[in-house]
């Protein structure tokens, strides 16, 4: 029970999108589908959602195929990163659409858009049209509607993507809490690595058409498949032909550490509570590292100063790879 | 906003309001005083004239079904552009203009040409059935929607491109199938393009003249229009009649804009 995306290929023109797409999606937690701009998140799920026809491959959801059912078949939550509400009807009727089409008694669907817009705090705007709501409240009412048929899974293209960055987080907390409550198997996608960390159960790294990595935040973060992964998720540089987070390298004043890379420091930048250097060793371009003020203060680095470089103990590293660059 | 100074301001008032007045303000109230001219007489003759008559009940009958016409195919056509990828878009896309920009004399003689129950292409099959197109009903309002088929398009096109197609996936992905989603969704969202293009189709086929001269034969009382009563009384010295009949055509036009631009919500959404 889960959705299946097996042997998934999508060409626009001479242009592949998707390139065999094979992933499992687990029931009832919440995956982010996450990925740089353009790397084919938004056509997996659309063709997830029935929106889009993939050229090969097959598509389950919850155990039935669905690979060529049509979108109003599928009982899929979709929500649109620019909301896509209905402009001519209030938001009561913009959450009651999905339960009308099924042709529910009238109280029932009354009653059902009542929790509802409850569920998503918008109780007391039900008769304004979506043109007099707030960005945010707009993709909370596109959320409602898109519960209100009770789908078997809720799929949300990049859903505060158009928000500032306050509303963002707040909504994504949001987010969270209400998967907590009502345990849809939920796949969203972003192309920002922190949302997808906070909050995802299951991340999904796709690049160029491709699935790089799937597994859980930690996982990710802590054994990335590759340097992709690796750099996608945070800040990385390089020593010693391996890829490590800058703040994962111990600095050193002498050079009693056994494989320690000897550099000199060449610019500090202190910024809040951290302290950035840049250290050049024998090969380009220069190590970044981040000490806390602290650290740097014990270590009474400046510019000029001689230092030795290792990575932490427990630090990931991935080694540096030129990537594949087969068609 | 760029001020303009005051002069110039004033100059391209009085310039534009002058331009209107002359060219349609003043010869249209002229129109109109001449049919009140003796107060109602000019209107109670014509309307107790037969042919005056009976060339509005058919312009009524041939506008009519010409706008019910272009407005299913209207919208039907315009989805297809908009919505739809096929071989010859853009093809069809140019065709839909050919009515703007060919005469309608011309679309007249085309239609002519391919109905005819003599020698017509198709006009000969179509009247061994038993069917008259030409000099007939059938054919005036087929010239009538020829001409007047782009106006419903030409509304409708641009706003189902400004909508765009995420409200109609949205109501697929919620269950609507493409009847409905189209009944509750996309309607409601170029009603009013579609009401706008559908006015203005009904006066275009309204004050159709040319090519449905040519299609009808102007027969008395059989298939003649208003339009062509105006110039036919016109042409008798019927004067009086004539500003009658071509008060009435321009009443019926004005009145259609004059209801939508009421009807019209301020800022159409
Ligand atoms: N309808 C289309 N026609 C042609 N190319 C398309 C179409 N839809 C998507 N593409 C291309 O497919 C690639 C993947 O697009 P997709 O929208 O899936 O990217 P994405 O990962 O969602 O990116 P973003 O984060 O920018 O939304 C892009 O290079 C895009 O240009
Ligand atoms: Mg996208």
């Amino acid at each position: 029970m889960s959705i299946e995306v097996a042997g998934v290929s999508k060409r626009f023109g001479d242009f592949v999108a998707l390139d065999d797409v094979s992933v499992t999606i687990p029931s009832g937690q919440l995956t982010a589908l996450l990925g740089p701009s353009g790397g084919g998140k938004s056509t997996l799920l659309r063709i997830i959602a029935g929106l889009e026809s993939s050229d090969t491959g097959t598509i389950h959801i919850e155990g039935t195929e669905a690979t060529h059912l049509p979108a109003q078949k599928r009982n899929v939550g979709f929500v649109f990163q620019h909301y896509a509400a209905f402009k001519h009807m209030s938001v009561a009727k913009n959450v009651a659409f999905g339960l009308e089409i099924r042709r529910r008694p009238k109280n029932e669907v009354r009653a059902r858009v009542d929790e509802l817009l409850r569920l998503v705090h918008l109780q007391q705007f039900a008769h304004r049209l979506p043109a007099q709501l707030s960005g945010g409240q707009r993709q909370r009412m596109a959320l409602a509607r898109a519960l209100a048929v009770e789908p078997t899974v809720l799929l949300l293209d990049e859903p505060f993507g158009a928000l500032d960055a306050k509303v963002r987080k707040e909504l994504r907390d949001w987010l969270r809490r209400l998967h907590d409550e009502v345990h849809v198997t939920t796949v969203f996608v972003t192309h920002d690595q922190e949302e997808a960390l906070e909050v995802a159960d299951e991340i999904v790294v796709i690049n160029e058409g491709r699935i790089e990595q799937v597994g859980t935040p930690d996982q990710l973060y802590d054994e990335p498949a590759n340097d992709f992964v690796m750099s996608f998720l945070g800040p990385v540089t390089r020593l010693d032909g391996e890829l490590v987070r800058p703040h994962d390298l111990d600095v050193l004043d002498h050079d009693r550490v056994l494989g320690a890379t000897p550099g000199t420091v060449t610019r500090v930048v202190r910024v809040g509570f951290e302290v950035r250097l840049a250290v050049r060793t024998a090969v380009e371009p220069d190590v970044s590292v981040v000490l806390t003020r602290a650290e740097a203060r014990g270590l009474g680095v400046d510019v000029g100063s001689p230092v030795w470089l290792v990575p932490t103990r427990g630090a990931t590293t991935v080694p540096v790879m030129p990537r594949a660059t087969a068609g | 906003m760029v001020r303009t100074p005051a002069p110039l301001r004033w100059l391209l008032r009085v310039v534009t309001i002058g331009y209107l007045f002359m060219l349609i303000a003043w010869p249209v109230s002229l129109v109109v005083r001449t049919t009140f001219e003796g107060g109602l007489a000019n209107l109670q003759t014509a309307l107790s004239d037969p042919e005056v008559v009976h060339a509005l009940q058919m312009t009524g009958i041939v506008a009519g079904v010409a706008v019910v016409a272009n407005l299913l195919f209207g919208v039907g056509i315009s989805l297809l552009l908009v919505r739809y990828e096929f071989p010859g878009k853009r093809v069809l896309s140019t065709l839909i203009d050919v009515p703007l920009s060919v005469s309608p004399v011309v679309v007249g003689l085309a239609l002519l040409l391919v109905y005819n129950s003599r020698d017509g292409w198709l006009g000969r099959p179509l009247d061994a059935a038993g069917l008259q197109v030409i000099f007939a009903t059938p054919g005036m309002v087929m010239a009538t929607v020829f001409v007047a088929l782009p106006l419903v398009i030409r509304e409708v096109v641009p706003v189902l491109e400004e909508v765009g197609d995420e409200q109609e996936q949205a109501a697929r992905s919620l269950g609507a199938n493409g009847v409905q989603t189209f009944w509750r969704v996309t309607l409601p969202s170029i009603k009013w393009a579609v009401v706008y293009g559908v006015v203005l189709s009904l006066a275009r086929s309204l004050g159709e003249f040319g090519a449905v001269k040519i299609v009808s034969g102007n027969v008395v009382e059989k298939t003649q229009t208003t339009t062509l009563v105006v110039e036919q009384t016109y042409q008798n010295f019927e004067q009086g009649t004539a500003y009658a009949a071509a008060f009435l055509l321009a009443f019926a036009s004005v009145l259609c804009i004059v209801i939508v631009s009421i009807l019209r919500p301020k800022d159409p959404a």
